[in-house]
């Protein structure tokens, strides 16, 4: 992992019971067409307890937002390996927090998220931008995610 | 009218000279460096068709996108055929397409319409993809209107008949999700698809199948893919084209070499005419003119190497009976062969294993046995219980997962590592 936002668990201490359900979702960002990311993470998150709803490769900004609006989901995962992940994190996470419901949902993003390889400078300003947590895409990522997911305070045994 | 060669007439031609096709993916957005890469392609030291890939917003028929990005210099992952003026692309192709270097579209669109138009308005007549394979993993358009917008560009291609061209579609359905798709479900879509263009007017098409995990299992794939293409498209055009692994791709350079020639041997064992390169930068970026060469000419000494030998012919496990009976079950279901596709994901009679797309059913599900063979642990509702053979039915864990994506890439870089100078897999030799 390359960076957490400190505030996270703070957040879920004071709105734990009242708006996050057991569910998380997880999905793509527009451009991007990759799932066996996304089958992945599917698969870990329910060995983790968790109910996962998976929107798929391709998913446009509205449909996100409209998923997440509604399922009121305890966490939202985002994950893109083509590229674009940088440039359209920071346009979806503008566009979650504006949404009243979602504006302190935890929302994470990780895979390949530049055109070059891993860049703390990229993960830096998706936390700038507020989101929660940011994971590259190797073995570490993906045990800092895990445990990113451990620690969080509702939803395993719901 | 005078006939022109064709695509397909000239692997054909090519095959009969004993000489295996190779053909890179290769796509940039400025028409000269396009030139370049096509040049570097037809100088190759090998037999070779060129490659025009588009980008990704000509993909998702975002041509607005794909304009703005020329216009301000963003580089594209691509070609944008339909960005660029028909008079762009003639002028790019001119002195580099000729009968003897035939050059194919190629896009991954569920969208096609304007990628068909501006090809055909550019001067060329072949290209790939699939309303199934071109829809299912690549897009969240519904299958349906996927199906109509291919019968609708195989409609529009057809009729470059009447102008004495004759062209060319490959089917992509042979490399669904690129890895992990049991072989007897690649080689059903594979000839399905070569039935949909043949049912909107195509009359030479060529049948994909994408290497997978054990060479032997493989070569039946092949064998069964080239019987049933004997048996249901008898009277059109048509050839196999096998695709270099489409997985996660070996991160050693001899690695990946190593898996490159492995399909070249593969393809030749079984009498495919042409083949899809990966290249040894696979693992980490889009490849180099310069790579995709070398990719090239590896791929054509290692064909070259095995040419002429005697192989034992595919051990039979079913496979064939398997593909036959999905295909057979899916042109019962309507009187039209788009219907009865539509009806087949509905039922669940096709159903890609780890396939998320909302139309697919997503009970199958398969895994890679003790072998490295790729089998079934669940069929769901594919109508092959009574020849499909099942395994133990686990589910897959996430680090089962992980495993199984990585199993080739694994398999290809530990070799190169422990036995840097010794051939991979001896496939078996009569």
């Amino acid at each position: 992992m390359l960076s957490t936002r400190l505030s996270t668990c703070r957040r879920h201490a004071v709105q734990r019971d009242a708006d996050y359900g057991p569910e998380i979702v997880v999905s793509s960002l527009s451009s991007d067409s990759h799932t066996w990311n996304l089958i992945f993470l599917q698969l870990l998150l329910e060995e983790l307890g968790h109910r996962v709803t998976n929107l798929g490769s391709c998913v446009p900004d509205d449909l996100l937002i409209a998923e997440c609006e509604r399922r009121r989901p305890c966490l939202i995962v985002l994950s893109s390996v083509n590229g674009h992940g940088y440039q359209e994190g920071l346009r979806i996470i503008h566009a979650l927090r504006a949404v009243p419901a979602l504006a302190a949902t935890p929302v994470v993003i990780g895979g390949k998220l530049g055109t070059s390889g891993a860049d703390p400078h990229l993960a830096s300003a998706l936390i700038d931008a507020s989101f929660d947590a940011v994971f590259e895409d190797d073995a570490a990522g993906v045990l800092s995610f895990r445990s990113f997911v451990r620690a969080l305070p509702v939803g395993t045994n719901a | 009218m005078m006939p022109q060669d064709s695509f397909g007439r000239f692997v054909g031609r090519m095959h009969r000279a004993g000489r295996l096709v190779v053909q890179p993916r290769m796509g940039v957005s400025d028409p000269a460096k396009m030139r370049r890469g096509l040049l570097a392609t037809r100088h190759a030291n090998a037999t070779t068709v060129g490659t025009i890939t588009l980008d990704s917003y000509t993909r998702v028929a975002d041509n607005r996108a794909a304009v703005a990005a020329l216009q301000t210099g963003a580089p594209l992952n691509g070609y944008p055929i339909v960005a660029h003026d028909p008079r762009t692309t003639r002028a790019m192709l001119d002195g580099v397409r000729d009968p003897g270097f035939p050059v194919q579209v190629r896009h991954g669109s569920a969208v096609p319409q304007g990628i068909f138009a501006a090809l055909v308005a550019a001067g060329l007549d072949a290209s790939e993809g699939g309303p199934i394979s071109y829809c299912l993993p690549y897009s969240r358009l519904p299958l349906r209107e996927s199906m109509t917008n291919w019968a609708l560009c195989c409609e529009l291609f057809a009729r470059l008949r009447e102008t004495g061209a004759e062209p060319h579609l490959e089917t992509f359905g042979g490399c669904m999700l690129g890895q992990l798709c049991p072989p007897s479900l690649l080689v059903a879509i594979s000839v399905l698809e070569g039935l949909f263009f043949r049912w909107f007017g195509l009359r030479s098409v060529s049948l994909s199948y994408a290497q997978q995990t054990n060479a032997d299992q493989d070569a039946e794939a092949i064998a069964a893919l080239r019987r049933l293409a004997a048996e249901f498209l008898c009277d059109v055009d048509w050839h196999v084209v096998i695709y270099a692994y489409m997985g996660v791709y070996p991160r050693t350079p001899k690695g990946a070499s190593l898996l490159l020639e492995e399909a070249a041997r593969l393809a030749v064992r079984n009498n495919a005419e042409r083949l899809i390169v990966k290249t040894t930068a696979e693992a980490y970026r889009i490849p180099t003119f310069e790579e995709n060469v070398a990719a090239l000419e590896t791929a054509a000494a290692a064909a070259a190497e095995c040419a002429g030998r005697p192989w034992a012919p595919p051990g039979d496990t079913g496979l064939y009976a398997e593909a036959r009976t999905l295909i057979e079950a899916v042109l019962n279901l309507a009187s039209r062969l788009d219907k009865s596709l539509i009806c087949a994901f509905e039922r669940g009679y096709l159903d890609v294993p780890y396939c998320l797309h909302p139309d697919n059913a997503g009970r199958a599900r398969s895994y890679i046995d003790d072998e490295g063979r790729l089998r079934w642990s669940s069929v769901g509702a594919l109508p092959i219980t009574a020849v499909a053979e099942c395994g133990p039915g686990n589910a897959l864990s996430s680090s089962d997962l992980l495993a199984a994506l990585s199993y080739v890439s694994r398999r290809c870089d530990a070799h190169a590592i422990e036995r840097p100078s010794a051939p991979m897999i001896e496939q078996r030799e009569q």
